[in-house]
């Protein structure tokens, strides 16, 4: 599967990561080379073979249903980033948290 | 040409547990902005999921209920997308194998104008078990600490976004319908019978306001006798029955209006304005989602059993189709009736305390259904929070049985109760309602009463039949209304015929 | 007393012939003298530091004591340890103080250990060389040319050095393994399950376990007795009874079956390196032990398909890290999208990059099957290769790099040829299988450099006794493990018996 630097572009809007045309240029060049790695899976058979996601075969354990968490807020809190542009204040108000304007 | 509007129907009840689906942390309903907040809900690095068993048990419950399958190993899996309220970055949902696969429930669709109503079963695809999202706040939050920061356009003070956590991580059961609408009315006699069902079992408030149902209608329209299903816009949620009437209206008339135009539909997500009444699509959603689901690590199969399934089933309620053909065959209720009365849990267990308190079935579901239901609906009250309790109408309707008080009365009384604590004998004493059952007083009225009507007599003699009812209304006034009419009535035929 | 076992030091504190605070000084001391040059630790607090030692001397004079009480031990910086910096390797966490305790902090604590600092590692543990690390690279205590390894090369060089009485790592395809491979000490990958996951900073959540790094298998197994255990926090901890890890020690080796896979002695094995694995072979069979040849045919797949699983599980783990509660936000941003992408860009070191894209190109739409859905497959097939072995043998030995430490920038520009370090390791985390490296002897490089190599050993599932059994009888009779490297004189000379 041949990479363009278009594909790494979407690629990285999708996972949020910003990269100018440099970096999608030297980063298509070391992802096709980890991509031809990958790609020796494709010459094995697995027709009929069930996925293994888990390595223990057990099921869910279920947590009954109790509260056990207490407002831990200020704590929590005290470490929200900086607003930034120029203000150092944490990215809180009134115990919310902010971010630049959500459009819907 | 003529065209069909085909409907199918997300929607989304929280679970009525204690905690979260994924941790230990309260839902309860308007608390303070990040409160309930704790380290999973905010996803701190490092935290981990635990499946909260309650919502396993609202999900089996909800598949019993409407004769699903219940899948004995289902996957929870991640939806990856980036969004504030997001904290993780991806939605734990499940994806390929829900926890609850195809079932069916059958609504009631009123009638409309010339249109009789009628029956239609809907059926389920699928429900599953997901996290609820955080909520975005707009506006109503102290920005002065923004004042310091040198923001570039379009960033500026007022343009932010408040962010609250305390509802990210609430268990929600996704139930999804098959696109088998075919009008609003079907839409919102599915949503409400939908509504009705998950209160009655018990796994959702289903209370709107507070977003405890949501729902989202995918809408398409086709000329009719196609077979094929034309592109959707999805309306999200919309959280009254009124607003999906509207929604659904609009939207429908806007997709017909564009392709009577020439034009084509979009894939869309798309909100309603309550305000303008209209449709408009969503601006945050233009980009082609690529969700990436995959089986969420942290999280292994979720595994029912039929024991699991059994011990469930033995903590369900009576469900409403099995009550109504209940109440038709032990209260000789009709099916009008039992159906009336099974529309909520709370008022078929209304019903049955006062049946249970000694009153007759007939006239219980009577006064239930009218006086009772009047009351509440002025006054938008529950049944729940009714003034009256069963067993004080029981007792009221008893007074009527054993000729105490007369049905006219007995309203008096009723009103009495509604805006006071007080017993019902006390308020029959008080207002003297009682009725004059005495045989003997009631012949000597009567008595005074042919004597002081000579004329009315001859009339009725003459054949005139409204000379016996001006009779009986001399002898009630005569009572103060209180004598018992029946009796009154039994008196004076006897009397007249024989003088 | 650096030099002695985490048993000797247990009955000094205890018999009070040393304190904490002593003991925990004379390391700080260490640490303050060597981690300018090495930088094994990312964050140290000498305050909580000694505060605990303390609170240990406390605990020792009133006798309420377990045997790691008072010892001071190195945390990997993935462990969040409440009012501790905990960075993980990166930038994005650079200013992160935990505000809880991983489960694993929280098992030591409640031992009385002593939180000596957090160790360096390679960003989000994704590296085989320390290099990728915000905090810079760590220097192999051996050679200061050459890397320790990675991920956990922070813990390798600090136990290595002796600047810890032992430390933990985490192993996602090697990371505990190769590591104590390059820099010459005994570290245990546990059966998946084992230790909780809780306040572990997640990579690849389904190959992700944390483990010991110290300096012998003695050492190793006290060390498991506090780690290891269940906890319901994290869904995948096993429930199991809980364990005594030195119960085996001491049993004899006759009649041991070790299997040697041909796959681990092929092509892109260094001979120098296959030949001290050859010797410590020749060592067990004096032991007693049985050789088998055996073959884990998919050995030469587990790298493919690792690098799809484990960025596609970090590519959705490290999501949450949005500049939203905490970590980095970018300084400067115009809108929600642009903070989100400057935030992870600035945040992010290259090779993390790297790995997100994969991970979001391998389960995006149109490739799932292609690529997860088969690795998933061959991921089955890599478990079944064990499970035919251990048929035949008690525990699979073989080399646990390919390679000595190799100098630093030598595959930095080379992501493939790096991940080539873990091809004998990558295996057992696909499979949950628990693995261990010992070292084994020394190899001298073409530039003359004597540096150390690890025998891996491979257990069954759950059988992390018998496999520290197995160590801790070549550890009697053989001396690799007590080879320390002189700091002052980073290039030792060995002498001629070592060689």
């Amino acid at each position: 599967m041949a990479l363009s630097t278009e594909d790494i572009k979407k690629i990285a809007h999708l996972s949020r990561i910003e990269v100018d045309d440099n970096e999608a240029a030297a980063t298509l060049t070391k992802l096709s080379g980890i991509l031809g790695l990958i790609e020796q899976m494709q010459a094995v058979d697995t027709t009929g073979i069930a996925p293994m996601s888990h390595s223990q075969d057990i099921s869910q354990r279920l947590r009954n249903d109790v509260v056990t968490k207490t407002n831990e807020r200020e704590a929590f809190q005290a470490i929200a980033p900086h607003l930034g542009n120029g203000s150092t204040e944490p990215a809180v108000a009134n115990g919310l948290y902010l971010v630049p304007k959500v459009i819907e | 040409m003529e065209w069909e509007v085909v409907i199918g129907l997300e929607t989304h009840t929280q679970l009525q547990t204690n905690t979260k689906i994924f941790s230990g942390a309260s839902i309860k309903y308007g608390a303070e902005p990040n409160t309930q907040a704790c380290e999973v809900s905010i996803a701190l690095p490092g935290v981990l999921p635990v499946l909260n068993k309650e919502a396993v048990q609202c999900a089996i419950k909800f598949g019993l209920a409407i004769n699903a399958e219940i899948a004995p190993r289902s996957v929870f899996a991640r939806k990856n997308y980036f969004y504030p309220d997001l904290p993780k970055g991806y939605q734990i949902s499940q994806y390929e194998l829900p926890v609850v696969g195809k079932g069916a429930i059958t609504i009631q669709v009123p009638a409309v104008g010339k249109n009789p109503a009628y029956e239609k079963v809907i059926n389920i695809t699928r429900a599953h078990l997901e996290e609820d999202a955080g909520k975005s706040v707009h506006g109503g939050f102290d920005l002065e600490k923004l004042d310091e920061a040198k923001w570039d356009e379009p960033v500026t003070k007022g343009n932010f976004t408040g962010i609250d956590l305390n509802r990210a991580g609430t268990p929600l059961l996704e139930i999804v319908t098959e696109p088998d609408m075919r009008s609003a009315a079907e839409t919102v006699a599915y949503a409400k019978k939908l509504h009705e069902l998950v209160q009655w079992i018990g796994i959702c408030d289903g209370n709107m306001q507070e977003g405890s149902f949501r729902c989202d209608v995918n809408v398409s329209v086709r000329p009719k006798g196609t077979g094929k299903l034309g592109t959707r816009r999805e309306i999200k949620n919309l959280n009254s029955f009124k607003f999906m009437t509207q929604a659904i209206e609009y939207e429908t008339r806007w997709q017909i209006e564009a392709l009577e135009d020439g034009g084509t539909i979009q894939q869309a997500t798309v909100l309603f304005n309550p305000d303008t009444g209209e449709t408009r699509a969503m601006r945050s959603k233009e980009e082609a989602n690529d969700y990436r689901y995959f089986p969420d690590p942290d999280l292994l199969p979720l595994e029912v059993t039929e024991a699991d399934k059994a011990a469930v089933r033995a903590n369900m309620p009576e469900l409403p189709e099995a009550m109504k053909a209940r109440f038709e065959a032990e209260y000789g209720l009709s099916s009008y009736d039992a159906s009336a009365l099974t529309t909520s849990r709370d008022l078929a267990t209304y019903f049955v305390a006062t049946v249970n308190s000694g009153a007759e079935a007939k006239q219980s579901a009577n006064w239930v259904m009218g006086n009772i239901s009047a009351k509440l609906n002025a006054e938008d009250r529950t049944i729940a929070a009714s003034p009256v309790s069963a067993t004080q109408l029981a007792q009221l309707l008893k007074r009527i049985a054993d000729n105490t008080i007369s049905n006219n009365a007995a309203k008096q009384v009723f009103e009495v109760l509604w805006s006071r604590e007080i017993d019902v004998d006390e308020v029959i004493e008080k207002l003297g309602l009682k009725q004059v059952s005495d045989s003997g007083a009631i012949e000597a009225m009567i008595d005074e009463v042919l004597a002081a009507n000579p004329a009315m007599i001859e009339e009725f003699k003459a054949g005139k039949e409204k000379a016996f009812n001006a009779l009986v209304g001399q002898a009630m006034k005569a009572s103060k209304g209180k004598a018992n009419p029946a009796q009154v009535n039994e008196v004076l035929k006897r009397k007249l015929s024989a003088s | 007393m650096i030099n002695s076992s985490l048993k000797q030091l247990g009955e000094m504190l205890q018999a009070k012939k040393i304190s904490s605070v002593e003991l925990t000084q004379s390391f700080l001391s260490r640490i303050q003298q060597y981690n300018p040059d090495i930088n094994a630790y990312i964050a140290l607090d000498e305050a909580k530091t000694l505060t605990q030692a303390k609170a240990a001397d406390a605990l020792i004079a009133s006798g309420d004591t377990t045997p790691l009480t008072g010892i001071p031990i190195a945390q990997k910086d993935i462990f969040c340890a409440k009012g501790w910096k905990t960075t993980c390797g990166s930038k994005m966490l650079a200013n992160f103080i935990a505000p809880y305790d991983a489960h694993v902090i929280t098992q030591f604590d409640a031992a009385g250990a002593v939180n000596l600092g957090k160790t360096n590692m390679d960003e989000f543990a994704m590296g085989s060389s320390n290099e990728t690390s915000y905090f810079g690279g760590v220097k192999n205590p051996w050679d200061f040319k050459r890397v320790p390894g990675g991920s956990s090369g922070g813990s390798a060089a600090a136990v290595a050095a002796r600047l810890c009485a032992a430390a933990t790592g985490t192993d996602t395809g090697g990371s505990i393994r190769q590591p104590a491979s390059l820099c010459g000490f005994t570290g245990l990958k546990p059966t998946y399950g084992v230790v909780s996951r809780y306040g572990m900073i997640a990579f690849a959540s389904s190959l992700d376990q944390a483990g010991p790094m110290a300096k012998s298998a003695e050492d190793c197994a006290l060390m498991m007795n506090v780690m290891a255990g269940f906890d319901e926090r994290d869904s995948t901890s096993l429930q199991r009874e809980k364990e005594d890890y030195t119960r085996d020690l001491h049993k004899p080796l006759q009649g041991l079956k070790i299997g040697l896979p041909k796959e681990f002695f092929a092509e892109g094995l260094d001979a120098n390196v296959g030949k001290v694995i050859e010797g410590a072979i020749a060592e067990y069979k004096k032991l007693g032990a049985e050789i088998v040849d055996i073959s884990l045919p998919n050995t030469g797949l587990s790298i493919p398909v690792y690098y799809v699983l484990a960025p596609a599980e970090a590519s959705s783990n490290l999501s949450r890290y949005d500049g939203v509660r905490y970590g980095h936000r970018a300084e400067s941003y115009t809108d929600l999208m642009d903070m989100y992408c400057k935030s992870r860009a600035e945040g992010f070191g290259a090779e993390v990059k790297r790995r997100i894209l994969i991970g979001t190109y391998v389960l995006s739409a149109g490739y799932y099957d292609a690529y997860y859905l088969k690795a998933q497959q061959i991921r089955r097939l890599i478990a079944q290769d064990f499970v035919e072995a251990f048929k035949q043998c008690d525990v699979i030995m073989g080399p646990a790099a390919p390679s000595t430490a190799f100098k630093a920038g030598e595959k930095v520009d080379d992501p493939v040829a790096m991940y080539l370090q873990d091809i004998y390791t990558i295996s057992t985390n696909l499979a949950g299988l628990p693995g261990m490296s010992v070292p084994a002897g020394f190899s001298t490089g073409s530039d003359g450099k004597v540096l150390p190599v690890g025998l891996q050993i491979i257990g069954n599932y759950f059988d992390e006794a018998r496999m520290l059994n197995v160590a801790h009888q070549y550890q009697q009779v053989t001396d690799w493990h007590a080879q320390i490297p002189n700091l002052g004189k980073p290039n030792l000379v060995l002498p001629e018996e070592l060689k």
